[in-house]
């Protein structure tokens, strides 16, 4: 009997497979994933399930709740065609599924490092929970650490192998660190924390060449330097798991591209999650791939619906966060350096910066202090974004003003809050 | 049985908000609803070690400031993902401008 299909089982796909039985599918769910783990969460493998042997990973869900769910997990396991004609996938173990609708969830992939075509043996990468568990192994007190890399993924990684007592070496190509989609202030911020840390940074150099093997690494720079260390873990960004997709004849343009109600091509194939391009609403439209931990999870809840017939255009306003050290940094929509910027200075040294288009509409908000002292003031501001609001600025700045109370002066103040 | 303690001022909280209250080793978060009652849950959310006094109350909703996972704060219900567990909750009461809660 076809049934409901997702290829990929990370927090995505799982929680779009959870989401279906919830919202009352009574047919066969499959969900397919290359990893041998369970689905888990995957933003803790930098932080603190890399940071500790005894943390767990945390689990989407296990064998029990999807027992209860009859949702069938094949693990290890890898669609490698579509045939959209019988309306079946086929696995790499040779199982053909056959389904009603099909979810693509299949992430993304780090972008890894070659020379002359071929990918440099010896470089560590992170993304799933095997790649994890090889890393930590390697994070021993005083072991020498190369990064390569400075966005989220490989300050965040530093800042955890600090904690494991590693000396760091982080190297971005780039002038400073969190180029993409970070504001400078909040990325001067990070630099300093890390460099108060004891992390060698160095940012604006010239990469010559790289070796590496099982047991070191090296990093030349065109001045000359050579950075040595016991392991070079390279986080140079990712690509979309599109090849299934393309092979199928969807569209493919950097994500498996959908509308909005994250609907491929074909109305029986949908996508969602890291590999998906989809029209971003808060940016009236403009189509747009996110690495958002909180997008994929929101993608799974409104596709789950989408394929059961609901039609509700997905809305969002991008969210991402980073913690590191005692610090949290949040940013909601996508800071443009054209933008206006206002800024609320904190208590606690910690600050957020509105942004704001030209006609003075709030379209992005960025911030960073210790723990979680700006999450109230940025979730606030998401929802001034969601409402295209065009706050007063005066008032933006003030720390002593209430953001909820601008909120509230936007009318429909709980809109946002629908029941789960 | 608990001892109840005086958790905060009735003016330290305003309403549809929420402070942290410590007590024991133990973070508690105390809530005024829109209407001006109080309630007290676990401190921490059942997801992810997060202060819920950092979070955001709308209504009868407390949503963490990490992931956004959302808690009836009067029940503790976990009411949307990645909130699966529910929140304890403490019996709560007022005397003159104090806000007593029984911790455990």
């Amino acid at each position: 009997m076809a049934g409901m299909v997702i290829v990929g089982a990370g927090e995505c796909g799982a929680r779009a497979a959870l989401a279906l039985r919830a919202k009352g599918y009574k047919g066969p769910i499959h969900l397919v994933g290359e990893e041998a783990d369970l689905p888990y969460e995957r933003p803790p493998l930098s932080k603190g399930v890399l940071a500790s042997e005894e943390a767990p990973p945390r689990w989407v869900a296990d064998e029990a709740s999807l027992a209860d769910r009859s949702i069938t997990l094949h693990r290890a396991n890898r669609a490698v065609a579509i045939d959209r004609d019988a309306r079946a996938v086929r696995l790499a173990d040779g199982t053909g599924l056959a389904y009603e609708r099909l979810l693509l969830a299949t992430g993304a992939r780090p972008r890894r490092l070659q020379k002359g075509g071929t990918d440099i043996a010896g470089i560590r990468y992170l993304r799933h929970m095997a790649d994890c568990r090889v890393l930590r192994a390697r994070l021993g007190s005083g072991t020498k650490l190369l990064v390569l890399g400075g966005g989220f993924l490989g300050l965040e990684i530093a800042a955890t192998a600090r904690q494991r007592g590693c000396a760091v070496t982080l190297i971005e190509a780039q002038p400073r660190v969190l180029m993409r989609g970070v504001p400078e202030a909040i990325a001067d911020v990070v630099a300093a924390r890390h460099l108060a840390a004891g992390v060698d940074l160095r940012c604006g150099v010239q990469i010559a060449g790289i070796s590496a093997d099982e047991n070191g690494a090296e990093v030349a720079l065109a001045d000359g330097t050579v950075l040595a260390g016991d392991t070079l873990v390279a986080c140079v960004g990712a690509a979309p798991n599109t090849e299934l997709a393309a092979a199928a004849g969807l569209g493919v343009d950097n994500g498996i591209v959908v509308d909005a109600l994250l609907r491929t091509g074909d109305p029986a194939i949908f996508a969602a999650g890291d590999c998906c391009a989809f029209p971003l609403s808060s940016r009236d439209g403009r189509i747009t791939r996110l690495e958002s931990w909180r997008c994929s999870v929101e993608q799974a809840e409104a596709v789950a619906g989408n394929m059961l017939g609901e039609e509700r255009p997905f809305e969002t306003v991008p969210w991402f966060w980073s913690d590191q050290y005692e610090l949290s940094l949040q940013v909601a929509g996508l800071p443009e350096p054209d933008q206006r910027v206002i800024e609320r200075a904190l208590d606690n040294g910690g600050f957020i910066h509105f942004h704001l288009d030209p006609a003075g509409r709030l379209v992005a908000a960025s911030g960073i202090g210790p723990d979680g002292s700006i999450a109230r003031d940025i979730r606030l501001a998401e929802m001034l974004i969601a409402r295209r609001a065009s706050p007063d600025p005066a008032l933006l700045a003030r720390p002593d003003v209430k953001l909820k109370a601008l909120l509230a002066a936007q009318g429909q103040s709980t809109a946002i809050f629908t029941p789960a | 049985m608990g001892r109840w303690v005086i958790a905060c001022a009735i003016d330290d909280v305003d309403e549809e908000d929420v402070i942290r209250f410590d007590h024991d080793g133990r973070a508690y978060a105390i809530y005024k609803s829109p209407q001006g009652e109080f309630f007290a849950t676990n401190g921490v959310c059942t997801h992810e070690h997060a202060f819920l006094s950092d979070g955001l109350v709308m209504g009868d909703i407390i949503e963490c400031p990490k992931h956004n996972g959302r808690f009836n704060y009067r029940t503790g219900e976990a009411k949307s993902a990645p909130a699966c567990v529910n929140l304890a909750t403490f019996p709560v009461r007022v005397e003159g401008g104090d806000v007593l809660v029984e911790v455990e």
